[in-house]
């Protein structure tokens, strides 16, 4: 017993290094969005605005950044993930359909999803036959084996995820650049019985582990031509699409690849005949060329910027292109029982009844910036149950309810603490002042301390001894999922044993013993219903025990131009499915 | 004057090598001495999912856990003789000049200054034109007809131009003329010049417009406050009474004095332009130097930073060199040597 549970905590430890959501940025791996629609615009009775099976044109991008890797092992972006579909075919993708079956998992690579065995610990897959990469040499299970054995180095891909690193059993082996064996394939967690097979041994059961697989990590690398960190500036196709041009920094473009065989491949429909993809463009500029018609698609997927949004949503003739896009995030605020007197439940409970949380929409720009949060589980996600423990009218606090909480709390003049956010982040301190003006009403003072966005987890608001020494009673904050699903999301932001003293944690007040019973429950369970209930159970026991308070469920503007076919929002990625879209424009 | 250039340009190394060293300061010795560790760096480049020992390892490999002086002299002995860079399963060898390797992009820094460079000298010098024109007309005509209604308007325009932003300018320009009505390119557009010159100067006309609308309105001030104290002086009342025609008066004994301190401020500018037009290329998304530098910072790759720091200052001799030795061919009264 005491084994098993050393493994299960060991797992859920490293899953700490995994990051699976991203930090509460803007631009990490769950940007976009989904649900689709709100902005008007007629769509097919399945969510798909312009159908078509049209081919040809060009489709243009822009990123008002710079990608983070175009290497299959090294990037981290949920726009990537979603484009990289395009040139690159990993075991299993995110089916590309609209809405929630956007979310569901298929083939792509192999012929099926995972079959596991050993209690969810060894993972076969079969690969599908005639997949050729651009130079019409045949894929093989060994390249998908040296895809994956090469995503492990983190010194050389830096920025790509590590659940393979976590939990694969690695027996001490790093990268295949050191690999002593001479085909390079060293790494004896993933067997390659034949051209075809692939096996993955894990060290800990892992029920959901074609997540994992959908990651662009294994999508096939041929050791002959992989030249480690240069090997973005032309990665070789195995998709529908390869690199014509590439300038790192500046832009790409990507022609039709002559050895993709549609046969072999039912998910992607390969309408356009090029992309051109613009980076680091002014994110103003990209919102003009969208509308102008000098652009199709704005690749981050995380919608409009606020001098366009209020533009477009006035405009009906403008509004009717867009679609309001629901995501896996939640923008909320930790509430740290570590500083008195929020260690007292009752007081942390006056806190979720004084606040005003049509303030917090206010702060994210109103009903187009998201859903008002009464939990923790984004809607988006597959099992994810709205429930309202702190109901209060409209919203907008209930002062009464508050009062009795601070009775109860032996605090009924109120107190004072402090409120911590990210000082780059306009949206950030006006929910800090949103908070401090609705508490006052009950008679609770705080003041508003300021961090740098880069160092909040590491330093300030994630290190718990400087939250407690410094007062930090109210932790403003954002979480997204990397993928749609309760495992993804809660992991790293309720589980208590993931919490380090060195900081750098992105749980910043769940402690209950309760709440990590139940992760571990939901580790082993591979019922999917039953799984997705655990999920439910645990965003019941946190918000029982006051300890979060939810804010906002992020939503995003998109802007669709008129030329686009075969537009949808998928639930795999929150934002258009770019493996679907088409265009008019010849 | 052979002499003079050649200990100009030896001054000129000097100098250079005190910036790269007080630039280098900066970015790697600055932050630790406020605390920040070599892993603290390092995490910078490291992904969001960053173990902690993957975090020292990159601080291994980017050469953050070497003496400080190890590292600039690295720095410099890669711009003399080249350095050699892992990535992962070969080595990449980045010839001397070598500015630098990037930690983010994983490529040498020069080719991609060089690569960067025609598009912000497309920038720099077009506008320049303009503004030089444009703003030293302006203000020689304010000063002939001082008091008078264009003086006035054409001082008020100059206030604006100083006044207004480019990121103001830029993006109201850029909704007006290129989304709206259409006549010029939009955003991001570039067509290198030996492609097809029409081109080249329709996708910049915008930039150089708004870029020259800034340093025009404070070159029209200058010239007209120069003018009118050159044309107030005792030579031009002698000029006047030999009897030369006006246009003489004004161009070759008006104009020609009060252009020296012009042309210094003029080379200050078009050497700094060179060294990147932030706020134009990243307004307009241009890919030159401004941009790349903008981005480097974003992203925190110091070698870049340190690339474009070092280009720059190279400009910046080198113009104020040019500009002193014009000094001699407008100025009879200075002498070189």
């Amino acid at each position: 017993m005491r084994s098993r549970r050393k493994v299960v905590v060991g797992a859920l430890s490293a899953v700490a290094a995994l990051v699976l959501a991203a930090c509460g940025g803007g631009n990490v791996a769950s940007s976009g969005g989904s649900g689709g629609g709100g902005g008007g615009g007629a769509a097919d009775a399945n969510g798909v605005h312009n159908p078509s099976t049209e081919k040809g044109g060009t489709l243009r991008f822009a990123n008002s950044g710079d990608w983070d890797s175009l290497d299959p092992a090294d990037t981290y972006y949920a726009y990537s993930w979603d484009f990289i579909r395009l040139y690159g075919r990993s075991l299993v993708m995110f089916k590309s359909a609209p809405g929630k079956d956007g979310a569901t998992l298929v083939p792509d690579l192999a012929e099926s999803l995972g079959k596991s065995s050993d209690n969810a610990k060894t993972w076969t897959y079969t690969l599908r036959k005639g997949v050729k990469f651009e130079d019409g040499t045949p894929v093989t299970s060994k390249d998908v084996k040296y895809a994956v054995e090469r995503s492990l180095d983190k010194t050389t891909f830096p920025n790509g995820p590590t659940y393979f690193n976590d939990f694969l059993d690695l027996q001490g082996y790093t990268t295949p650049y050191e690999d002593p064996s001479p085909d390079k394939l060293g790494l004896k967690a993933i067997e390659t019985p034949d051209d075809q097979t692939i096996v993955f041994k894990l060290k800990s059961p892992f029920s959901g582990f074609d997540y994992f697989a959908q990651l662009p990590s294994t999508i096939p690398v041929p050791a002959a031509k992989d030249t480690g960190s240069k090997y973005k500036e032309h990665v070789v196709s195995t998709g529908p699409y390869m690199f014509d041009t590439n300038e790192l920094g500046k832009s790409f473009t990507l022609k039709r690849n002559p050895n993709w065989d549609p046969a072999t491949d039912p998910n992607r429909p390969a309408l356009p005949d090029r992309y051109e993809v613009t980076l680091n463009v002014n994110a103003d500029d990209v919102d003009n060329r969208l509308q102008s018609g000098d652009l199709d698609v704005s690749i981050e997927g995380t919608g409009v910027q606020p001098a366009a949004q209020g533009k477009i949503l006035a405009d009906p003739a403008l509004k009717a292109n867009t679609d309001s896009a629901v995501v896996a995030r939640l923008w909320y605020t930790a509430i740290n029982g570590d500083v008195a007197p929020l260690d007292n439940i009752e007081c942390r409970k006056a806190v979720l009844y004084a606040v005003d949380k049509t303030g917090y929409q206010r702060a994210y720009g109103g009903a187009t910036g998201g859903d008002i949060a009464t939990n923790l589980l984004p809607p988006v996600i597959p099992g994810a149950q709205s429930f309202d423990t702190y109901a209060t009218p409209n919203n907008q606090g209930d002062l009464d309810k508050a009062k009795q909480a601070l009775q109860a709390c032996g605090q009924p003049n109120g107190f004072k603490t402090s409120i911590s956010y990210r000082a780059e982040r306009p949206k950030e301190k006006a929910t800090a002042e949103s908070l401090q003006q609705s508490l006052a009403r009950a008679g609770i003072q705080a003041d508003l301390k300021p961090y740098p966005l880069a160092d909040y987890l590491k330093l300030y608001a994630g290190k718990p001894d400087f939250a407690k020494s410094n007062g930090l009673g109210l932790m403003v904050y954002g979480w997204g999922a990397d993928w749609p699903d309760g495992y993804g999301f809660l992991a790293q932001i309720v589980d208590s044993r993931v919490i380090r003293a060195t900081g750098g944690n992105s749980n910043l007040s769940v402690k209950d013993p309760a709440v990590d019973a139940l992760l571990d429950k939901a580790l082993t369970t591979t019922d999917t219903a039953a799984r997705e209930q655990i999920w439910v159970d645990i965003d019941k026991k946190v918000m029982d025990d006051a300890y979060v308070l939810p804010g906002i469920w992020a939503k995003g503007l998109l802007y669709r131009p008129t030329n686009l076919t075969n537009v949808f929002i998928t639930d795999g990625f929150q934002m258009y499915d770019y493996v679907a879209l088409g265009t008019t424009r010849k | 004057m052979l002499v003079y250039i050649v200990r100009r340009l030896f001054a000129a190394v000097i100098l250079l090598l005190i910036v790269t060293a007080a630039t280098f300061l900066i970015f790697f010795v600055l932050p630790r001495l406020g605390g920040a560790t070599v892993d603290d760096l390092a995490s910078r480049y490291v992904g969001k999912s960053g173990s902690v020992e993957d975090i020292h390892a990159i601080a291994v490999k980017l050469g953050f856990t070497d003496p400080i002086w190890v590292q600039y002299g690295r720095f410099v002995g890669a711009l003399f003789v080249g350095a050699d860079y892992s990535t992962g399963p070969t080595t990449v060898h980045c010839p001397a000049p070598c500015l630098g390797y990037s930690f983010i992009n994983q490529n040498p820094v020069l080719p991609d200054l060089l690569d960067r460079l025609p598009v912000t000298l497309s920038l720099a010098a077009g506008a320049a034109v303009l503004w030089l024109v444009g703003g030293v007309s302006v203000g020689v005509l304010s000063a002939l007809r001082r008091g008078s209604v264009f003086d006035r308007a054409a001082m008020g325009v100059a206030l604006a131009g100083v006044s207004l932003p480019i990121f103001f300018t830029g993006l109201l320009s850029l909704a007006i003329f290129s989304y709206w009505l259409g006549i010029t390119a939009p955003g991001g557009s570039f067509t290198p010049f030996e492609e097809n010159p029409l081109l080249w100067a329709y996708d910049l006309l915008l930039p150089w417009i708004t870029l020259a609308f800034l340093y025009a309105a404070g070159y029209a001030r200058l010239t007209r406050a120069g003018m009118l104290d050159t044309m107030g002086e005792d030579y031009i009342r002698t000029a006047r009474a030999k009897g030369l025609p006006e246009r003489t008066v004004v161009v070759k004994h008006g104009l020609r004095s009060a252009l020296t301190p012009i042309l210094t401020i003029f080379g200050l500018d078009l050497g700094l332009l060179l060294g990147g037009a932030i706020l134009t290329e990243s307004t307009y998304s241009l890919p030159g130097i401004g941009k790349y530098s903008v981005d480097a910072i974003v992203s925190n790759d110091l070698p870049k930073v340190l690339g474009v720091v070092l280009l720059g200052s190279i400009f910046i001799v080198l113009a104020n060199l040019v500009v002193d030795l014009l000094y001699a061919v407008i100025d009879p009264r200075v002498r070189l040597g």
